[in-house]
């Protein structure tokens, strides 16, 4: 049988996999559409799980005015996406640059990240207990880091 | 008076009723003790690999402790051994899928490469500009795209048997609008392993036979989960895997007629697979050598072996009728399910031990981590069906899949932890 110890644990890890605001962020999703006219437009997919995301952003002098997410998958993979486009709006693309920066290096294991500084986003972190599950996480941040990589690159 | 007792009550692996004692079973099954995430393994992903029973565990280290050799050339007794426990094994397969003889079972790695095989010799050999192909929408990838790069090199063209609202094979126009002048080749599966549906290719191998047209079966699915007979399907080619029928991985099997294997190109070219060599050339080895090239899987072959033993014991028959009412039972507990979206055939003589499901508030990646929470091991995703699963406008399903130690209680787990992951995903725990 199994003992209340075990139990509570599973529950728990689960609680933070999928916390409420990830599954709040899955069931009504900000940012959800597409930009009238978008600088750069990324899109990815996880062929093994069927994960797509889609992100566009509309970058002026040098800041992400604003960023747009489509796509279809779980639950994680698109509550992250979402919570993306909420996080980089305002930043300048340097600041997005170490946004993806620590945000990777916090869902990859690093524990040195100061995570409060990720607002938000530190609620996807549960992941790191499901390794199979930490690319449904960084779907849309490596799509980000695309973008902001071409847009160094074009920039004048 | 002895002649008078049903053979069944000598054989621990069937109760008095003549159906499977699955209790028994399973305690041949090493893994099925193991807890998963603190709780009893309950396993449902048999149409990916089976479990191996500790017959099969042991023939593998047997041989390996006892007479390991290379076959088909040592004088020595290891050698004498290992080839006759090697070609043991051929004539176990011949006869448990009612092939004439065991000339026509080639061994090969997978389902996959025996596929292949097929394509890289008969195939191209046969297969020239305007030929076509008949497939169905429903193949696994294995027997679709070694045709789609024949037809590519080829100029051929290949045909697809569509499907219906219930995932059945849409045979309205079959077999005029499918089966032409043209069509050289039939290549469907016996059971989808996306949904689950049993094809009627008995009728239509018949139909292509009549027609002169050359016929293969990927019974991957099927030959592991009810009886199949070579010579009753009358299909000229039959391919499928050891690892989903209780054996190793590494094994797999093409059944050919041994008309069409004897006039066929090798394969793969080199050791083992002729007869005579010189500088300028080489004579193949007869069928089913010439196939064989280099060092086979000699020890998973030989445990392949005692996998077949132990189906046959169960009789395949039993095997059919444990799974049939496994399925029956889940589907009436999982069609309770609000929104549930359950794929293939009502009619339980229609499908294999396969149930493919959606839920619409929960994307099946997340169903599969929350069900490996409670132990439950589902498949999710595409089942290498992504041309079935864009008709059925899915990105993917939830799969649960049954074999010969699967009980009731493991699907009443299935049903109890889909609740507890619908429950979370509403919002609705009760924590």
């Amino acid at each position: 049988m199994l003992d209340r110890e075990t139990l509570r644990r599973q529950e728990e890890e689960l609680d933070e996999l999928y916390k409420e605001i990830v599954l709040e962020y899955y069931r009504n999703p900000r940012n959800r559409g597409s930009l009238p006219a978008p600088t750069v437009v990324k899109e990815g997919d996880n062929p093994l799980c069927g994960d797509e995301v889609r992100l566009e952003l509309a970058v002026d002098e040098g800041v992400i005015r604003d960023a747009r997410f489509q796509g279809q998958g779980c639950s994680i993979s698109q509550a992250s996406a979402s919570m993306l486009t909420e996080a980089v709006r305002g930043l300048s693309l340097e600041e997005a640059q170490q946004l993806y920066s620590k945000f990777h290096a916090a869902i990859t294991g690093d524990d040195t990240v100061d995570t409060a500084e990720l607002g938000d986003l530190e609620a996807l972190l549960g992941v790191r207990r499901f390794p199979v599950r930490v690319k449904c996480a960084t779907l849309a941040w490596h799509l980000l880091d695309e973008a902001l990589r071409e847009l160094r690159h074009t920039a004048p | 008076m002895r002649d008078s007792i049903p053979t069944h009550l000598n054989n621990p692996y069937i109760l008095p009723d003549g159906s499977l004692n699955v209790e028994r079973i399973r305690q041949d099954f090493p893994i099925l003790q193991r807890k998963v995430h603190g709780r009893p393994l309950v396993y449902l992903d048999n149409a990916a690999t089976s479990q191996k029973p500790v017959q099969v565990i042991d023939a593998l280290a047997d041989f390996y402790r006892r007479y390991n050799a290379n076959i088909h050339r040592a004088i020595h007794c290891l050698g004498e051994e290992a080839t006759n426990a090697y070609e043991e094994t051929r004539a176990k397969v011949a006869r448990f899928i009612g092939a004439p003889s065991p000339d026509c079972i080639i061994f090969v790695r997978n389902t996959t490469e025996a596929i292949n095989l097929v394509a890289y010799t008969w195939g191209r050999s046969h297969i020239g500009p305007g030929d076509e192909i008949v497939l169905t929408e429903m193949e696994h990838h294995s027997n679709m795209v070694p045709w789609q790069r024949l037809a590519q090199e080829k100029g051929a063209r290949l045909r697809y048997i569509g499907i219906n609202h219930e995932q059945c094979l849409d045979l309205d126009g079959w077999p005029h609008a499918y089966l032409t002048e043209r069509t050289k080749l039939l290549a469907i599966g016996h059971v989808s392993n996306g949904v689950g549906t049993i094809h009627p290719v008995k009728e239509m191998v018949a139909e292509a036979r009549r027609r002169g047209i050359v016929t293969l079966i990927d019974g991957a699915q099927s030959v592991p989960h009810m009886p199949v007979n070579v010579q009753d399907l009358g299909c000229d080619f039959l391919a499928f895997s050891a690892h989903k029928m209780l054996g190793p991985t590494g094994v797999g099997v093409l059944y050919g007629r041994l008309e069409l294997l004897v006039e066929m190109e090798p394969f793969l070219s080199g050791g083992e697979m002729i007869s005579r060599v010189t500088l300028e050339g080489a004579q193949w080895a007869h069928v089913p050598w010439k196939f064989e090239a280099g060092t086979p899987n000699i020890a998973d072959v030989i445990a392949f072996g005692a996998a077949i033993d132990y189906l046959s014991q169960l009789g395949m028959e039993r095997v059919r009728a444990h799974e049939m009412e496994l399925t029956s039972y889940a589907l009436s507990r999982l069609r309770q399910l609000e929104e549930i979206v359950i794929y293939g055939p009502q009619d339980i003589s229609q499908r294999g031990g396969v149930i493919s499901f959606n839920l619409p508030s929960i994307h099946p990646h997340d169903l599969g981590t929350l069900l490996d929470r409670f132990g439950v091991a589902i498949r999710t995703g595409h089942h290498c069906n992504q041309p079935l699963m864009r008709r059925l406008g899915v990105a993917g399903t939830a799969r649960a899949s049954f074999y010969v130690y699967n009980t009731f209680q493991e699907v009443d787990t299935l049903i109890e932890a889909i609740d507890r992951a619908q429950a979370r995903f509403r919002g609705d725990n009760a924590r």
